[in-house]
């Protein structure tokens, strides 16, 4: 599945997109804060609505600044093209909005980030969408699951909160033989750690948020398509193969053989939705992805380091990093991610809630915060915090102790890292 | 739309309009491996601009039911049957990399249905590399690889295509991917065989085009130049226009994706100038 990219990810990474300047010669990409665009006449306008001629007319559909950062991103992930959004869920939603409607189903990991369980279970049954949750290590429950109606089966690559490492290619071959796509959440893993299309996935989302921007500073989400789903000959999708009406009868699928998908996703989802993203945050997104392999490659050597301190510490009960041989994803981890596992993981610590909540409160260097993928270290701890109104059963049916804590692992040194830890662990003990 | 054609299935884009069959006609025809897409901002455009359109797919690729045809004179032979079927001509034919060798073909072998030739990254003879042939052979993930590579000038092509936001070169790879395998080898073996470019063009009495990327490696602009002599002493023998040159400076071989405006500005002030009318007549006559 892999092919050879036209330069090396590092390089893909800074100049994929971006070319210096025509008007002013300014080398870095420069930030197009502008509405809309002047047609050169009638014509050129009419041309541009109706998909002759390409070319920015309005920026809710495209923006100078943000088409660097879409084709940026396109080109890492081996993509046919990319749609920035307004955030990581508004690029889940515009994925599904694209491909389903009342009366579809999708069948889904039950190890999800929060916001996406909550869009999937609660909000898009309000319009008639219906998902199924299954155990993403268990392929009989994902074959078992897709119906007639079912539309693209979807998990993230490292899933919540247990870090579960998606089989992409088998979860791929159950979707494949039932003509669907697979869309995955590769938040947690960036193109740097594994590209999902060279494993079978059909489209994919960043929250770009986390470590594509790196920093911690604006919100922002990415959807990528490979190109290489088949919707003619899957039969499933009449929005991309049959006329629509309300694009002039266009048939995306005759249009565009190997992108129907981002053409009706822009033309329909971000005119009608209209969750773009800002070119201010398209442009701090594109400063951050110009060091992406270099900060991963930190954030993994950190998270190593730490995981292993952690796994070795007498007051921990469990750590959940598949970079571990302990964790149930190992091999999986090492065959798909041989880079590394990122640097998000929780690990439960041994003690009640009060215990979690002393910990977390104890910590100088992580940030107790509601984020991970930041440059600078994290910690949640979700029985006082997201999770604070379940009690002990429920949290275990959750995946969660009451002494869970998820921490992300930034740039520090992994030595000051460490020693924040211990104090943690003494204000924990002191009880 | 769907023709049926030799008993098979053969598609063409139409624009995103319907034949009308009393408009002036262009008809696109892709290169090897690819199929009626990559023309698809100049049909989109001229479908919508007073012309009929018909961008196919050869037999054997995207829609069009295979095999595919083997040789570039049968390629040219069956674009005018459906051209005829589709009630359609003469037409400006306009042809990429392969493509323009079947329309140079097409306006020798069938003048009365062609009034123009648009050759757009063209070259005659056009010879394919033994490394690439071998390649289309035994391993089309790697010639697909090296045709990609070779394409493109750029992968930071502005405006886009089909608009901003938008990967050219990993389009172009996924397209090629598309095709059935055997398609790449059968297409390239026909570019390789054809000998005709120079006897087809004494016998074309129509105007032509050519549009060349001036970093084509494919198809570099010195490649045509034997072909752009032989056509221009075929106009001056038929009493017409010498061919018009267009060289796009930094342009790949992927002149449509790279440069979509300038190829329709190309197009669209050719075609403007096209005597469509008085072709159709002296085919009637």
């Amino acid at each position: 599945m892999s092919q050879r990219d036209y330069f090396g990810f590092d390089t893909l990474s800074l100049h994929a997109g971006a070319s210096p300047d025509s008007d002013t010669g300014a080398r870095a990409t420069p930030i197009y804060l502008s509405a809309s665009f002047v047609f050169r006449d009638s014509d050129h306008a009419a041309a541009l609505f109706n998909l002759e001629q390409a070319g920015h007319v309005y920026s809710r559909i495209s923006n100078p600044t943000v088409a660097v950062l879409e084709e940026r991103i396109a080109a890492l992930e081996a993509g046919v093209g990319a749609i920035a959004t307004a955030s990581g869920q508004a690029a889940l939603h515009l994925a599904i909005a694209t491909i389903a409607g009342a009366g579809s189903h999708i069948v889904a990991s039950r190890a999800l980030y929060g916001g996406s369980h909550n869009l999937l279970h609660y909000t898009l049954a309000r319009f008639g969408i219906e998902t199924t949750f299954v155990n993403p290590r268990d392929l009989d429950q994902w074959k078992a699951a897709i119906r007639p109606n079912t539309r693209v089966l979807f998990a993230e690559t490292l899933g919540n909160p247990g870090l579960d490492v998606l089989d992409i290619p088998a979860v791929a071959d159950i979707a494949h033989a039932q003509g669907l796509p697979l869309l995955v959440d590769s938040t947690f893993t960036t193109p740097w750690l594994i590209r999902p299309f060279e494993h079978g996935a059909d489209l994919l989302f960043h929250s770009a948020t986390k470590f594509l921007c790196g920093h911690g500073t604006v919100i922002g989400g990415l959807l990528v398509d490979s190109g290489r789903f088949n919707w003619d000959e899957s039969g499933r999708f009449p929005e991309l193969t049959a006329p629509y009406e309300g694009f002039h009868g266009m048939v995306f699928s005759e249009e565009s053989t190997v992108a129907p998908f981002l053409l009706r996703a822009r033309r329909e989802g971000l005119r009608d939705f209209g969750a773009c993203l800002s070119p201010m945050n398209a442009f701090q997104i594109l400063q951050g992805i110009e060091t992406l392999s270099v900060r991963m490659q930190r954030h993994v050597a950190n998270a190593v380091r730490i995981a292993h301190f952690l796994a070795e510490h007498p007051m921990v009960a469990s750590v959940s990093y598949p970079g571990l041989s302990s964790h149930p994803d190992h091999a999986i981890a090492a065959r798909l991610m041989p880079r590394g596992c990122g640097a998000v993981f929780s690990f439960d610590l041994k003690g009640d809630r009060a215990a979690g909540r002393r910990f977390v409160e104890a910590m100088k260097l992580f940030s107790h915060l509601a984020n991970v993928g930041d440059a600078r270290s994290l910690v949640i701890h979700p029985a006082s915090t997201t999770h604070f109104r379940m009690d002990s059963q429920a949290l275990a049916a959750a995946g969660i102790s009451e002494g869970t804590l998820r921490l992300s692992i930034g740039l520090e040194d992994a030595d000051d890292l460490i020693t924040d830890l211990k104090a943690a662990f003494r204000a924990a003990e002191r009880g | 739309m769907r023709i049926e054609l030799d008993h098979r299935q053969a598609y063409a884009y139409t624009g995103g309009k319907p034949l009308l069959g009393s408009r002036p006609a262009v008809v696109f025809v892709h290169g090897a491996q690819h199929d009626h897409s990559v023309w698809i901002l100049q049909s989109r455009y001229l479908a919508h601009h007073g012309f009929d359109v018909l961008a196919v797919d050869l037999p054997g690729h995207g829609r069009s039911d295979g095999p595919p045809l083997s040789t570039i004179s049968d390629m040219a032979d069956w674009v005018a049957r459906l051209m005829r079927e589709a009630g359609i001509g003469p037409a400006l034919v306009c042809g990429h990399s392969m493509g323009s060798l079947i329309a140079l073909q097409c306006a020798a072998s069938h003048p009365s249905q062609v009034a123009g030739i648009a050759l757009v990254g063209a070259a005659a003879p056009m010879k394919v590399s033994d490394a690439l042939l071998e390649a289309a052979r035994s391993d089309e993930p790697r010639a697909f690889d090296m045709i990609n590579g070779w394409s493109h000038a750029t992968i930071n092509a502005r405006p886009g295509c089909p608009g901003p936001g938008f990967s050219i070169f990993v389009q172009n790879r996924r397209l090629m991917e598309r095709q059935s395998p055997g398609v790449l080898l059968n297409d390239f073996s026909a570019c390789n065989a054809y000998d005709k470019a120079f006897a087809a063009a004494s016998a074309v009495r129509c105007p032509a085009l050519f549009v060349l990327g001036g970093r084509d490696m494919m198809t570099p602009p010195r490649a045509a130049r034997a072909l752009i002599a032989a056509l221009t002493e075929s106009a001056a023998a038929g009493s017409i226009s010498a061919p018009r040159v267009i060289e796009l400076a930094g342009c790949g071989h992927a002149l449509m994706s790279e440069r979509p405006d300038e190829v329709l500005d190309a197009l669209r002030g050719f075609a403007g100038a096209l005597p469509f009318e008085a072709s159709a007549q002296s085919a009637s006559a």
